[in-house]
């Protein structure tokens, strides 16, 4: 999630390598490009979103009702 | 009235009798429950084999059962509006004995359940029966309908194709005749994706409106629950069985059950229509569009209305299904990362390694989307858009190309659902056959707590003809 580098996957492997260990998730290190290519996805979904001007004030909701 | 021993010769036919008309045979002594259990086990029999839409038949359950009910007929006492329907449920609903599996090889190993989930036992508290637990997408993360324990549900009408997920079994059990009501679930499209491609109704009812306990979850915040099936009319019959609070589930709602049979053929009544245009006009074949323009006409809808942020929307549903979802499954993926589907696995790992932060972005987005989209509501009554950007793709498909750009299947199938279901408007999937190729289908939307409307709209175009659910030809 941080700013791209000249990875691949812009310094994706190094950080999901560092979350593994954080989250105690037993990694196969043939399991990185998938994982890479998934977390891209939603790095690229998470900068839309964030795109998106919200105030300080609008909170989600704490319980949702549609 | 008729008592089950005479009636050996009936043979009640579940690949085209409705559970509108199953009921009334049963009311009327025309059939038995035993018989219409026997058929339908059968059916199964020679047809799953070739869909494989069950992954569990209960015959000796749904026999017992129906010999309960053709007794208590017997004896004239009140059965219940589903009386001698055989319906049944994606295998992520608690049935008393099994083990809750979700499409995993994991749950597999978990306590069998105490007692069938809520809506098993109002389901059959409305005298229909559960005949089996139905194949799915491994914990409902899934488009596709395959799933690497099971076996793939393979579409009833093609079966070279995919039944679409996750609620695959329910999709294709509904399109192959093999039972007139299946119960799924739906976190972005996984009713209304497969119903869109084995043809048949689906309704995702309002979020919180129809209880969720005793079912295994995936992603708390846009969970549902709902019926699939070849008639509104049996959709409409399940959902009131079903709907009335609960408080086992946290996010079901208070308000009263609102009976929807009643009002269903009231007509359009001057009901204001109205096409989604902008996201939901481009991004799929011409012919999902073709299919909403069909529906559009036949309603006299010329109104067209943007849904606005939709594509942000679906960005935010995106990151909140991969973030929660992984948080659900963190101590599975630590201690049994091994026994997961490979696409499922590397889809939670990554989903576990969102930061925090960008998550609660979406979630305070979602809320103002909701007050957005809500606004229109002001303006129309039902909003139409497709279903899936496309027909069927064939089975183990990756990739497809829409307006133009080669995308990757599994992530790309509920381009048109996960915006609406986002903020848990409720939705009747309607199949719309152009020709006789595989169908397409539509998304008739309403407003929350409305699903009087969406199912007025569609039982006005079944009457009309315009869409329809027959039987695939197995």
């Amino acid at each position: 999630m941080s700013e791209p580098n000249d990875s691949p996957r812009g310094g994706l492997d190094a950080y999901i390598d560092a979350a593994a260990g954080l989250l105690a998730i037993p990694l196969d290190p043939a399991w990185i490009g998938a994982i890479g290519s998934n977390l891209a996805v939603l790095r690229a979904a998470a900068a839309h979103v964030a795109e998106f001007p919200l105030p300080d004030e609008a909170e989600a909701a704490p319980v949702y009702e549609a | 009235m008729s008592g089950p021993d005479t009636m050996p010769d009936f043979r009640p036919d579940p690949a085209t009798m409705t559970a509108e008309a199953l009921a009334a045979a049963f009311r009327d002594g025309t059939t038995t429950a035993s018989a219409n259990v026997a058929a339908t086990l059968a059916r199964i029999a020679r047809v799953d084999g070739a869909v494989n839409a069950f992954t569990d038949v209960l015959a000796e359950r749904a026999g017992a059962r129906a010999a309960a009910l053709d007794a208590a007929r017997v004896r004239g006492e009140p059965c219940g509006p589903l009386a001698g329907v055989p319906f049944a449920v994606k295998n992520l609903f608690d049935i008393a004995g099994l083990p809750t599996r979700a499409g995993s090889k994991i749950n597999r190993d978990r306590a069998q359940a105490a007692r069938d989930g809520a809506l098993v036992r109002r389901m059959e508290a409305a005298g229909a029966i559960l005949v089996g637990g139905l194949n799915m997408g491994e914990y409902a993360y899934d488009f596709t309908g395959e799933n690497v324990h099971d076996g793939p549900t393979r579409n009833p009408h093609d079966l070279g194709h995919m039944s679409g997920g996750s609620s695959g079994g329910s999709g294709g059990a509904i399109g192959a005749g093999l039972v007139p009501i299946a119960l799924g679930s739906d976190t972005n499209g996984s009713i209304r994706v497969p119903s869109a491609f084995c043809g048949c109704f689906g309704l995702k009812p309002t979020y919180g409106r129809l209880t969720r306990a005793g079912s295994f979850p995936f992603v708390g915040s846009l969970d549902h629950l709902g019926p699939m099936a070849r008639s509104v009319t049996d959709l409409a019959l399940s959902y009131d069985a079903m709907q009335g609070p609960d408080p086992d589930d946290p996010v079901a709602t208070t308000r009263v059950a609102e009976a929807v049979v009643p009002g269903l053929a009231e007509g359009l009544g001057g009901l204001r229509v109205a096409v989604a245009g902008g996201y939901f006009a481009r991004g799929g074949d011409a012919e999902a569009f073709v299919a909403v323009a069909k529906v559009a006409q036949a309603l006299g809808a010329t109104r067209s209305v943007e849904i606005p942020e939709a594509a942000r929307a679906r960005a935010a549903a995106y990151l909140i299904t991969a973030a929660e979802g992984a948080a659900l499954h963190l101590d599975r993926l630590r201690t049994r990362v091994h026994d997961f589907d490979p696409a499922v696995r590397d889809r939670l790992i990554a989903g576990a390694m969102i930061p925090a932060p960008l998550v609660e972005r979406a979630q305070r987005f979602r809320r103002w989307y909701r007050s957005a989209v809500l606004d229109l509501f002001r303006e129309v009554d039902v909003i139409l858009a497709p279903a899936a950007p496309c027909r069927a793709p064939r089975s183990g498909q990756a990739t497809f190309v829409l307006d133009g750009v080669t995308l990757p299947v599994r992530a790309n199938v509920g381009v048109f659902t996960q915006p609406i279901s986002f903020i848990g408007l409720p939705v009747v999937a309607v199949p719309v056959r152009l020709d006789d190729g595989l169908p397409l289908g539509v998304q008739v939307v309403a407003a929350p707590w409305r699903e009087d409307l969406a199912l007025r709209v569609a039982y006005q175009l079944e009457r009309d003809g315009i869409v329809r659910a027959p039987v695939a030809n197995l």
